[in-house]
């Protein structure tokens, strides 16, 4: 709006967030940044506003892009070496909702490779530092998005929701940070995880933001099958569960889940549910406590299915038609051989040995079918939930930023980061990650909000109720 | 002793939808430069995603009904994973657990029925060119819809085996879901080959010949397979099971790879497409104006037509849905210059795609019936029906302009007989015909028949010089 009556030009604010950039280059936030085509469309915005022309709901306003999405601004590497100098000749749909409303993009924002991570230290480009503390991770796999967000460089990120690629580094950076219902936005030009887990998202610094990321982002497209009928600008936006689209009376009762309270979460994580859930019951609210004992095969039946999809999906990289390729490629298989061994990073090739044995012939009864089955019961027991209360309150992760380099070379302690937040991409369910102050010693601190499907617009309205 | 073989056979049809099967690409990449026909889904660009083609669905039902098959109301496609050039994104999209064709089975012309297994979609891969030091990588062909029909093995001869892709062909082009041009691979056959002892319960070990492209291959590799194969058990050696070739020229099998190192394609639901869901209105409205079949063809001619003459036809389903338009007493005629005359022509494939109209060709059939027509002159008016020059016109407009109707009015004839009787250089021929010397009526025919420049009805001349003569 600023920008618009002319109160602040989109040439200053681009500069702004490019010096910011420079200054804070040592947090490794970037893997490109956009000067030249920012600036030329910062110019090409405040031309068109003196000239009285109507500009977008984004007009001017400096946005950092995941590294994952696809786009002509800048080559499209997902992190990974694999995918050097793959420059794309598509834009992805977000992106092209983005760009059209007047957003500019600053930069493309570092993350685990393919998005494999939870600490943005998998990436081929080192790691993302922590905007608290530069002695901790980022978060991940979308650090770069949120650091980006959190250090006021730009007023929004995109990032991409696998298990907890928003929320857990939107945590631990004290921003905003939103997976949708799965299906909500587009998946249409951005670099696959997990298929039917990937999700879309936002980091915000406000929930009025990321609603209008949303009302401008969602919404059915032709060239992603599996996204649903528009809906989320069709929601009345009451914090209203069930069916956001009916008159439903606003929320009242809000669910924590049990067995989430417990030693092996952080004490200043319980103390910060505590306080939110003692803020709501002075509000008003009724808190249930619900019984889930489901979802504590959720990790696992993530670890099977995340797998068995990012294998899949990670066969296209073979040297043959773009990006990296090896220089010993004498016959075929040593070329598919010494490519994907060189391109790919440790984490990368640990999933996709783990997914190629659970799709393996005598094991996918046993282990992808039986996770599917599994998985299906996650999706019954959110049912059953929000049938108990309107949405959910619960930590991200089960605890704040950790040391770099602390769970590096502990895989299973690394999966563990996702123990809260996987079990909603399995169920499709929204969750909202939300800032719930500091620790003491300085450390960001977030909660999560679940609600049942097509709930989106009703959670982000209510988590204002949780400022 | 006696072995019994046993057949089953793969088909895998190209069908021709405008584009692809997962991509709005032009899907015809004949007679264009190679990687062409290429979208960023086909070379599996990072991101992308696959878009169903619902014509593909719409081809599949008719393909379906074809063969009398169920169409499942529910269908889902799967990931095939292999690392090959051909396969851009390191795995096929098929449908291995819930296919959209279900049980069904063809009828073959000798009236044995070859069960169907089922049949499902998925997309086709690229195609490779090797050199000596290199390969190179054609795209085009990737995401072209195929079906995949999988038989039960019902077929026992290397004839029914013929027979059993020849009808396939030709159901596949009824219903219109394919071009159908074998040289071309719209249509390639595998199939799987094992002898059994007479009376044995359990089959024997088979092989799978890939990738046939002719019936007569189809034929030859059958036949060859079960020589060898016999050979073999009888000099108690074993079957491997092997995955083999053609060689069409040599007229051999040759070995590929054998099954102990098959690979495991590792499928997985396609988590990029919900799952397919028909209801019982769509698939109705769908084979709504499905066509006649090769089968109802033969119950409709079988007794008019030549039994040689319809199988020749049925490979045309042009001809004989035009057969089917023409009025019961003219049908003989009509096929009959279907197939001696319009398939004996050159460019009769050009031919096929614009055949006169049937009210023409019923014409034609009774101008020929009232003898109007010589059968020479029908033959040259009806190939006129073809002529861009002549067609509009009408069979009887062409018929005079060409001077080709036949004089029929016998007091008419009787009268040219007559002035050709009086002239002297006949005489000798009239007394030699009284004399008992038959064969100079022909002499007098002709010069009738010049009298009349050519438009008399000879065996109507022949008739009234014998009474005159008499």
């Amino acid at each position: 709006m600023k920008i618009a009556n002319k109160e602040i030009s989109a040439e200053s604010l681009v500069r702004e967030a490019l010096e910011k950039v420079k200054k804070y280059a040592d947090y490794n936030i970037f893997t490109f940044v956009n000067e030249e085509g920012a600036l030329k469309k910062a110019k090409q915005i405040d031309a068109a506003i003196s000239r009285g022309e109507k500009v977008g709901r984004l007009a001017g306003v400096p946005y950092a892009l995941k590294d994952i999405f696809l786009s002509r601004e800048g080559d499209t590497t997902a992190s990974a070496h694999i995918l050097e100098g793959c420059a794309s000749p598509v834009t992805a749909t977000a992106v092209e909702k983005l760009e059209a409303e007047g957003a500019i993009m600053i930069g493309r924002t570092n993350l685990d490779a393919f998005a494999h991570g939870s600490s943005t230290e998998n990436s081929y480009f080192g790691p993302t530092l922590n905007a608290y503390d530069k002695e901790r991770v980022a978060g991940g796999s979308s650090g770069g998005s949120a650091v980006a967000v959190a250090l006021n460089i730009v007023e929004f990120a995109t990032g991409t929701d696998t298990g907890g690629s928003i929320r857990q580094p939107a945590s631990f950076n004290g921003v905003y940070g939103f997976k949708p219902t799965y299906g909500t936005i587009s998946r249409y030009g951005v670099v696959a995880m997990a298929s039917s887990l990937d999700c879309i998202g936002f980091f915000t610094r406000t929930p009025e933001d990321m609603d209008l990321l949303m009302s401008i982002a969602s919404g059915q497209d032709p060239k992603d099958m599996t996204t649903l009928p528009d809906y989320y600008n069709l929601s009345t936006g009451s914090n209203a569960a069930a069916s956001p689209i009916d008159a439903n009376p606003p929320a009242r009762t809000i669910g924590i889940v049990k067995d989430f309270d417990n030693d092996a979460v952080d004490i200043n994580i319980r103390n910060a549910l505590k306080e939110k859930c003692e803020l709501l019951k002075s509000k008003g609210y009724e808190i249930v406590e619900l019984e889930m004992p489901v979802l504590r095969y959720a990790l696992a039946t993530y670890y099977i299915i995340q797998p068995a999809e990012v294998a899949s999906n990670l066969s296209r990289y073979d040297g043959v038609r773009y990006g990296f390729r090896s220089e010993k490629s004498g016959g075929l298989n040593e070329l598919y051989e010494n490519t994907r061994n060189e391109g790919f990073m440790p984490e990368n090739k640990r999933r996709i040995m783990i997914g190629n044995f659970v799709l393996s012939s005598g094991f996918y009864d046993a282990y992808f079918l039986k996770a599917a089955k599994a998985r299906t019961l996650i999706i019954k027991e959110y049912e059953k939930a929000f049938q108990k209360c309107d949405f959910i309150l619960t930590p991200v992760s089960p605890n704040p930023a950790f040391k770099l380099g602390e769970k590096v070379n502990d895989p299973v302690a690394m999966y563990l980061e996702d123990l809260m937040s996987v079990s909603l991409n399995l169920a499709g369910v929204p969750g909202l990650a939300i800032p719930a102050g500091f620790a003491p010693d300085g450390r960001a601190l977030g909660l999560q909000l679940v609600g049942p499907r097509r709930s989106d617009k009703a959670l982000i309205e209510f988590s204002k109720e949780l400022r | 002793m006696k072995y019994i073989p046993t057949i089953g056979i793969e088909c895998h049809v190209q069908l021709s939808t405008k584009t692809k099967l997962f991509s709005e690409v032009d899907n015809d990449a004949r007679g264009k430069e190679p990687n062409s026909c290429v979208s960023p889904v086909c070379y599996a660009l990072p991101g992308m995603l696959p878009r169903l083609n619902g014509k593909a669905i719409r081809y599949a039902i008719r393909a379906g009904k074809a063969m009398n098959c169920e169409i499942n109301a529910s269908s889902r496609f799967d990931r095939k994973h292999y690392f090959y050039p051909d396969s851009p994104k390191g795995y096929q999209i098929t449908q291995f657990y819930h296919p959209i064709i279900g049980a069904g089975y063809v009828e073959l012309p000798s009236g044995t029925r070859v069960r169907i297994h089922h049949a499902h979609l998925e997309g086709d891969a690229g195609k490779l060119t090797h050199f000596d030091t290199y390969s190179l990588v054609d795209l085009n062909r990737v995401d072209t819809p195929l079906i995949e029909i999988v038989s039960e093995p019902d077929i026992h001869s290397a004839k029914d085996a013929h027979d059993y892709c020849k009808e396939l062909w030709r159901l596949m082009r009824y219903a219109g879901v394919t071009y159908g041009d074998l040289y071309n691979g719209n249509m390639r056959f595998d199939i799987n080959t094992s002898l059994a002892p007479e009376g044995a319960d359990a089959l024997g070990t088979r092989t799978e010949v890939k990738n046939l492209n002719s019936f007569r291959s189809v034929e030859r590799a059958v036949e060859y397979e079960i020589k060898r194969q016999t050979k073999l058990l009888e000099a108690g050696e074993k079957v491997l099971q092997q995955t083999l070739g053609w060689n069409d020229a040599a007229g051999v099998t040759t070995g590929q790879r054998s099954k102990e190192e098959a690979k495991d394609y590792r499928y997985m639901p396609e988590p990029d497409l919900p799952p397919i869901r028909l209801s019982a209105e769509f698939i109705a409205e769908e084979l709504a104006d499905f066509p006649l079949m090769p089968n109802d063809y033969r119950e409709r001619f079988g007794g008019t037509i030549a039994a040689d003459v319809l199988e020749v036809l049925l490979d045309y389903p042009e001809l004989m849905c035009k057969l089917g338009e023409i009025d019961e007493a003219n049908v003989v005629l009509v096929s009959n210059l279907f197939s001696s005359v319009l398939l004996a022509e050159e460019k009769s494939a050009e031919y096929l795609n614009d055949l006169p109209s049937a009210a023409d060709l019923n014409q034609l059939a009774e101008m020929n019936a009232r003898k109007e027509l010589s059968s020479t002159a029908t033959k040259e008016v009806f190939m006129k029906l073809f002529d861009p020059q002549m067609k509009g016109r009408g069979t009887e407009q062409i018929a005079k302009e060409l001077g080709l109707i036949q004089e029929n009015d016998l007091s008419a004839l009787a009268a040219i007989v007559d002035v050709v009787l009086a002239k002297p250089e006949t005489k000798k021929a009239q007394d030699d015909f009284r004399a008992g010397e038959e064969k100079v009526i022909g002499f007098l025919v002709g010069q009738v028949m010049k009298e009349s420049h050519g438009k008399a009805n000879p065996s109507a001349v022949q008739e009234i010089l014998r009474k005159k003569l008499s």
